[in-house]
């Protein structure tokens, strides 16, 4: 028996992410805090190379390790958002983390191994590969949440993560079995073959599967962690939960659905519905009662993934399912930008006492920073889903692909949450535009200035010149099929 | 050459509107009123080209809409009927512009002033110009629109906002009808474009509509529907109550919109569907029947008026009865002579009266005023021509178009003529006596008011200058016309424009009437003199005493017939009633109860609920997620798919 290296080729730039963490991380044990700003640099370097060698990365479809991990137009695509959205992250925690003394080397490190994870996430092609990548960025975001050791509230963040995060995965892992269980394979293609006839054995093992995937989207029911840690976390770590790990959390799902599970559309149909409609309504009942603003976006973010969701749902037969993983997938993009703005403006709230995070902390903002207010303004106006701004796009393109599947409740609720959902983002509006100006915040740092503008003008412009996104889009969607 | 016509005053209204409060109220002033006279200048070439050279003429400007079959373009129609318009209303509204530079001196608001008069002359000349009946709304509703702005023009006074609100909602009760006219019209021939309306016409003849079940004639209806927008816009009897309110725009606004052009209006419109009418004796008969009533009850109402510019006022609600007493019996010809003839000289008394009103300080009761023939000798002539031409004296302008009417009303053949004949003549008594009234009454006599009195000036020349044209056009606006809108050269002069079915010998029979008949009218306005002089120069007491003796009379007189009471009672309290039951019941309880306020109260009660299920114990958290699981299990085992 000879043993012959798979082609790396298609795994290079998780290769670079994972040589160059720990390349990183011996520069950071070697040269102790003071290398802090020079790792966070090199982080985002490597992030934007990796993302460069996806997209330059030749080939239609390449796939390695004996099928396990495919790189094709969905991963590309996917795998970019998510670099991205680490890379933004860790740009908009620099002056956070050096303002409130919590400068540590590993933080990058530590998002660099997670985005690894979310990279063999993305390309996994069976159920071994996906716990891989899954568990790898779980247990840095674990980490990573309780990053302030000091503050009760990250460590607890961080450790109900923790507890949470096990037992989904253990439920992910029954899930596993069960599946290979009753069809003999682990690997996506096999089990779609496999599986036609359906069975209960099977669904079961579904149900399970998908109790992890929607613990990693923090869907409903399985989202219960979500606001704890949200809040818990410092902002910086909030804003990449709610960006890069979400990107990847809807590709695992979308892939593993789509292509595993054909033979038995009917049930994971149901289940997606059910917790598609669960986190809309959740997202929107329970944002309605927040003061705090992270709090807030924890469940404006189970909302959009509810959404995000319809799309998929949509996902069952024929030339519909490209359509609807476009939908998800313009979703999920346009989503990043808008949180990854909004975080950028959370994350400039700084008055001298300290940073603050209420709601009323944004009072009369359109006084004192107009430019700030104007942006945060139309992006809470696009998460919101009204036009012309991009968000509009993005829920107008899984609405109408639940329609043409014949989704209508699923519609009409998706609709009617959106309204409901409108009210707390336009409360936003409200305070910034029309209460009496709180004290001014202290200048925004040049970072969130440039994550909010590219963002904001992002959401603004979208509906002049559409085509990239949707074209890149549509081929990404199509590359599954 | 015609789209300079009616497109020059819009150009002022937009140089006055929107840089108005650049260039100054001077240069707004002068840029509108020169637009106006080019405008003017032009008509009068158009009515020698058009009427007495016959080049009637389409001009296609732009396709308005064109949805399925409905094909509506904005065109301009010019023929006769169409360049007797033009003048009326360039004319009219010229000496207007050129008035209210005196008349508005002191206002800081002349440039909108001026923007809104210049855009009326607009909406009235598209109104004229229309070549299908949309069009023809849209100028209807341009001069209501506009009607509305310069009657509140004065916005700080309540009573200028009650009285511009009254004429906008009476109006729109007839723009309903009218609406509803044109739609049936759209319905019966598929198109509102004029001419194949026309020619559709004949072919309608015994077709029925199903109205609320009741199957009406359909050429009928129309004319009715489409009538009782004309009564709405020309102030005919029950629906005249927002005229007399209207005075309280400023005055040369009821000389131009309320007395020369736009109340004239339903006039027009019903000589233009001509062609309709003819077929229908019975709405014709309609016509005739309304607008006896108003003359004669507009008349009686004058009697005992004591406001100057209402006496006018309802002098115009009359005299607008009469022209319509012409269109019912199908003397078009003769309705748009009183047309033309009235607008001089009622413009004129209007612009006197707005004189008048300048020199005593903005007091306009006659019963303080008195003696101003000496103060104001240049108004009390102008004025008295006026009123001369009013009261149909011998060879001026209304004597030849009123005696006309009432030779038409004579000679007619359709059931209420009779009716009409009396009602006018009497009318006409009527109508000499409460204009010589006001005439006695203000010029002549002992001052009752010494401070106003000893006060009074003659106006300045940009005043006087129009009350000269529009006197000199009271007198000669009548006999040299004759032939032309009442003789033997109607048919030729105005052609295809006004429709006189075969059977209608109405302007011959007019010339075969006895001559008491022809006489009758200026006996008629002789007594009236007689007894105003007798009554307010001879023996001032005598009226006192007769108002005394005959109370309920004149206070049903005094008081409008109590219309306004009726209608107060018996509409504005019930759909008062029913708004507030709507918004009170109806909005706040039902639909806010239900609708936002429910629901959103509803919304806070959801999320009450949902934000304590965040307990922020890990146990629960856990729970929550197995709970999930084992209830997405329990359903694929018992129910799902299986």
């Amino acid at each position: 028996m000879t043993y012959q290296l798979p082609p790396l080729l298609p795994a290079l730039p998780e290769l670079i992410l994972a040589a160059g963490a720990m390349v990183l991380l011996m520069l950071g044990a070697f040269r102790g805090e003071k290398s802090t700003p020079l790792v966070n640099c090199l982080a985002i370097i490597l992030l934007v190379i990796a993302a460069l060698v996806v997209a330059w990365m030749p080939g239609d479809k390449l796939s390695t390790f004996g099928g396990s991990f495919v790189v094709d137009d969905f991963a590309r695509f996917l795998k970019i958002l998510s670099f991205a959205g680490s890379a933004a992250a860790i740009l908009m925690s620099l002056t956070f983390l050096a303002a409130e003394k919590q400068q540590k080397f590993e933080f990058a490190i530590l998002i660099l191994l997670a985005t690894t994870g979310m990279g063999m996430m993305i390309s996994a092609a069976d159920l071994i590969a996906l716990y891989l990548g899954l568990e790898l960025m779980s247990l840095s975001l674990y980490v990573v949440a309780a990053s302030n050791r000091d503050s009760l509230r990250s460590t607890e963040a961080g450790l109900k993560y923790f507890v949470l995060g096990g037992l989904s995965s253990g439920m992910l892992l029954y899930g596993a079995s069960l599946i290979y269980g009753t069809t003999g394979t682990v690997s996506f293609s096999g089990i779609a073959q496999a599986s036609t006839q359906g069975g209960l054995g099977l669904v079961f093992g579904l149900v399970f599967l998908f109790a992890g995937f929607c613990f990693k989207v923090s869907a409903v029911p399985f989202h219960m962690w979500t606001p704890d840690v949200y809040e818990g976390a410092p902002t910086p770590v909030t804003a990449f939960f709610a960006a890069a790990p979400k990107v990847a959390g809807i590709a695992m799902f979308v892939r593993a659905t789509v292509t595993a599970f054909p033979g038995i559309v009917t049930e994971w149909q149901q289940i997606v519905v059910f917790v598609s409609i669960a986190s809309m309504a959740l997202g929107a009942f329970a944002a309605i009662g927040q003061r705090n603003i992270k709090r807030l976006m924890a469940y404006s973010s189970i909302g959009h993934m509810g959404f995000a969701l319809v799309g998929l749902a949509a996902a069952t037969t024929g030339d519909l399912r490209a359509q609807a993983v476009q939908g998800v997938l313009v979703y999920i993009a346009i989503y990043l930008t808008m949180t990854l703005g909004v975080f950028a403006c959370i994350l400039s709230m700084r008055r001298p006492k300290g940073m603050v995070e209420e709601i009323s902390d944004l009072a009369g903002l359109a006084r004192t920073k107009p430019a700030m207010a104007f942006l945060l303004a139309m992006l809470l106006f696009s998460m919101a889903g009204i036009p012309p701004l991009a968000g509009f796009f993005a829920k107008f393109y899984v609405f109408l692909a639940a329609i043409k599947a014949g989704l209508f409740t699923l519609a009409v609720i998706g609709v009617v949450t959106s309204v409901i959902g409108a009210y707390y983002y336009l409360l936003i509006v409200k305070v910034m535009y029309f209460d009496e100006p709180a004290p001014a915040f202290a200048p925004m740092p040049n970072e969130q200035v440039a994550v909010l503008a590219v963002t904001g003008i992002f959401n603004v412009l979208f509906f002049l010149y559409p085509a990239p996104l949707l074209d890149a889009a549509t081929l990404a969607a199509k590359s599954l099929f | 050459m015609y789209q300079a016509i009616v497109f020059l005053p819009l150009l002022g209204c937009l140089i006055a509107g929107l840089f108005g409060r650049l260039i100054g109220p001077r240069p707004s002033e002068v840029v509108t009123t020169t637009f106006l006279f080019i405008s003017m200048a032009l008509s009068w070439i158009a009515f020698v080209q058009v009427g007495l050279l016959h080049h009637d003429e389409r001009v296609l400007l732009t396709t308005w809409m064109s949805s399925g079959d409905l094909k509506v373009d904005w065109s301009l129609r010019i023929d006769t009927l169409t360049v007797v318009m033009l003048v009326v209303v360039t004319t009219i509204s010229a000496f207007v512009h050129l008035y209210s530079i005196g008349y508005m001196a002191d206002d800081p608001h002349r440039p909108r002033f001026f923007s809104y008069l210049s855009l009326f002359t607009f909406a009235m000349l598209m109104l004229v110009t229309s070549d299908n009946l949309v069009q023809l709304f849209f100028g209807w509703e341009g001069v209501g629109l506009m009607s509305y702005l310069l009657i509140g023009f004065w916005y700080l006074k309540p009573e200028a906002n009650a009285a511009a609100i009254k004429a906008f909602i009476v109006n729109r009760i007839g723009d309903f009808g009218f609406a509803l006219g044109i739609f049936a019209v759209y319905m019966m021939t598929g198109s509102v474009v004029l001419d194949i309306v026309f020619a559709q016409a004949p072919a309608l003849l015994g077709k029925t509509i199903n109205f609320f079940g009741w199957q009406a004639d359909a050429l009928t209806l129309i004319c009715l529907l489409l009538f009782m927008g004309a009564m709405g816009k020309s102030a005919q009897f029950l629906l005249h109550t927002w005229l007399p309110d209207a005075m309280e725009g400023p005055t040369p606004v009821s000389a131009l919109i309320h007395a020369a052009t736009m109340v004239t209006a339903g006039v027009f419109m019903v000589a233009r569907l001509s062609p309709l009418f003819e077929l229908s004796p019975t709405a014709a008969g309609f016509v005739t029947l309304v607008g006896a009533t108003t003359a004669f009850f507009a008349a009686t109402v004058g009697l005992v008026q004591n406001d100057i510019k209402r006496i006018v006022a309802y002098s115009t609600c009359s005299q607008l009865g009469y022209m319509f007493v012409a269109m019912g019996v199908g003397a078009y010809s003769v309705g748009m002579w009183h047309l033309f003839t009235h607008a001089f000289f009622k413009a004129l008394l209007f612009l006197g009266s707005g004189s008048v009103i300048i020199a005593m300080h903005h007091e306009q009761d006659i019963r303080h005023m008195g003696g101003l023939r000496r103060k104001i000798p240049f108004t009390y002539w102008t004025m008295v021509v006026g009123t001369l031409a009013l009261t149909g004296f011998p060879f001026t302008a209304g004597f030849y178009s009123k005696d006309a009417i009432i030779e038409a009303a004579y000679a007619g053949t359709n059931p209420f003529a009779l009716y009409a004949f009396i009602l006018t003549v009497t009318a006409a008594l009527l109508t000499s006596f409460y204009s010589w009234r006001l005439i006695f009454k203000t010029f002549h006599g002992e001052p009752h008011d010494r401070h106003h009195y000893d006060a009074a000036r003659e106006s300045p020349y940009v005043i006087l200058v129009p009350l000269v044209f529009l006197a000199a056009g009271s007198i000669i606006a009548g006999w040299p016309f004759k032939e032309l809108f009442a003789g033997e050269a109607v048919g030729e002069f105005f052609r295809d424009s006004l429709k006189f079915a075969d059977g209608n010998h109405i302007l011959d029979a007019m010339h075969h009437v006895p001559w008491p008949i022809v006489m009758l009218p200026t006996l008629m306005m002789a007594i009236g003199f007689l007894i105003a002089w007798l009554f307010y120069i001879r023996n001032p007491r005598i009226p006192e005493a007769l108002a005394r003796q005959h109370d309920a009379l004149y206070r049903f007189l005094l008081n409008k017939w109590y219309f306004d009471e009726l209608y107060e009672l018996v509409f504005v309290r019930s759909t008062k009633w029913l708004g507030r039951l709507l918004w009170k019941g109806g909005d706040g309880w039902l639909i806010d109860g239900f609708g936002p306020d429910g629901v959103s109260a509803r919304v806070l009660d959801v999320t009450r609920n949902v934000v304590r299920l965040q307990t922020g114990y890990l146990y629960h958290y856990a729970f929550a997620m197995l709970i999930g699981a084992a209830a997405l299990i329990t359903w694929f085992m018992f129910a799902g798919g299986h």
